[in-house]
């Protein structure tokens, strides 16, 4: 619906609105008593056509700390999808019933399709591979409270460039901020597709480097996005063995690495970050999970009208 | 080989080598029941060789699809034997109902009755990326 607004892609927010939810966001923590009631009488919709835990729990957490209730289901098999009924009939039926929706879908898309049918905001949970955009507003509540700013920052991006979506969003969010410079630390065969870097990187003018070895540009970065080099990503066992111990971060790669440097990682984490990093203090992806669920709270207000 | 001049209606000139029968079938001309003549591998000056398309009707053409398959083709309205409009065509901003997604993980892959609309992203490069997905549609030789 045309006069809703919906949250579907990161980049229909401006860097304005992006810093109006940065600054709503850091209100809440200093002050959640102001905000504990603002939903009151106030529904959230969650509607997980795929599982996700820590999504849901971000969103239900972040609607029930500002005195609203939430209702949702969190599969497929437990919906009307499973009767075969159409994105735009549940999104129609549950606008009935909510005054705001989050939703995660498996196929791409999903959550656009809902917000043109919907009557209350949309917000795109994740569909399939293509967009995640309240993560990356996550990614970035972070940086701005480790780094206390979003110009002039070098973020090195270490992993699987190529299926992450994370990754994807991230760099085009970040690509809108003076002074960003990209460092891009993978394997051959996860390298950033070549339309991110002609179509975001190269149209917006930053400066990126690629590599494979994270060591040697460690001293260069202020913040280490990590994800996780998947073993179904491999055409075989061997290349796969092969890579990924080179990017497994631990306590001793970050003997040449800023004191600053704050590491990133959308979770969930398997191995690609040792548990000894957990203690460096510039460990910031447990942090990263707390943020998720101010700005989202933050996200809510703004789509709601709420002052 | 001669045909004949038509009196009155379109002249699709310019169209890419190889590529007539394709904006033949996309603009479903083989429906009509005037004459429609197809030339192809004409030979050209500005091109080398080309295809060109005569319509002996004046009909209302979607000129977006013309535009999405080649902007660089010119359609000629032609009345009472003389050529009374030239039109040059442009790249559309959308186009619905023309190209299909082929992306699997798409929402349309599923969801068959959704409008197939794709919007262009890169002008220079002639990219068109899905609404849903973003996936890039396939080149306009793989309608």
């Amino acid at each position: 619906m045309e006069n809703v607004r919906s949250l579907i892609d990161i980049l229909e927010l401006s860097v304005e609105e992006i810093d109006g939810l940065v600054a709503t966001a850091t209100d809440i923590i200093a002050n959640p008593a102001a905000y504990a009631h603002k939903c009151d009488g106030r529904i959230l919709a969650t509607l997980f056509f795929e599982p996700s835990t820590r999504t849901r729990l971000s969103f239900e957490s972040a609607m029930l700390s500002l005195g609203g209730q939430v209702l949702g289901f969190s599969e497929a098999a437990s919906s009307s999808a499973a009767k075969g009924e159409s994105v735009a009939d549940t999104v129609r039926t549950v606008s009935c019933y909510s005054d705001i929706i989050a939703m995660r879908h498996p196929k791409e898309g999903a959550p656009l399709v809902a917000s043109m049918h919907s009557t209350v905001p949309v917000i795109n949970a994740g569909d399939g591979g293509h967009n995640h955009p309240t993560q990356t507003l996550t990614d970035l509540m972070t940086i701005h409270h480790e780094k206390g700013r979003f110009e002039n920052l070098t973020i090195g991006f270490c992993g699987d460039l190529k299926f992450g979506r994370t990754v994807h969003s991230l760099i085009s969010a970040m690509s809108r901020y003076r002074g960003t410079r990209i460092v891009l630390i993978s394997p051959e065969e996860l390298k950033l597709p070549s339309y991110v870097k002609k179509e975001v990187l190269q149209r917006c003018g930053i400066e990126y480097i690629q590599t494979t070895d994270l060591e040697a540009v460690m001293p260069q970065l202020d913040i280490l996005y990590m994800t996780r080099v998947q073993r179904e990503r491999f055409f075989n066992e061997e290349d796969y063995l092969r890579l990924k111990d080179s990017y497994i971060l631990t306590a001793e790669k970050l003997w040449n690495a800023k004191e600053d440097l704050s590491i990133l990682h959308p979770l969930p984490r398997v191995n690609e970050i040792s548990v000894a990093v957990d203690r460096d203090p510039r460990a910031a992806y447990f942090k990263q999970v707390r943020y998720g669920r101010y700005i989202r709270m933050a996200l809510i207000l703004k789509l709601l009208g709420i002052n | 080989m001669i045909i004949d001049a038509i009196k009155n209606g379109i002249v699709i000139d310019h169209i890419a080598a190889g590529k007539a029968m394709e904006l033949y079938q996309i603009l479903g001309l083989g429906e009509l029941d005037c004459s429609v003549a197809i030339l192809k591998n004409v030979v050209s000056g500005k091109l080398g060789r080309k295809d060109i398309i005569k319509i002996d009707r004046d009909l209302d053409l979607d000129w977006d699809i013309i535009g999405y398959v080649d902007p660089n083709i010119t359609v000629n309205i032609i009345k009472d034997g003389e050529r009374v409009e030239k039109r040059q065509l442009k790249m559309p901003e959308t186009i619905t109902g023309v190209i299909h997604c082929k992306n699997p993980r798409c929402i349309t892959s599923v969801e068959q009755e959704l409008p197939q609309v794709f919007k262009l992203t890169d002008r220079a490069n002639r990219v068109y990326r899905c609404r849903y997905c973003e996936a890039k549609a396939a080149k306009s030789g793989n309608l």
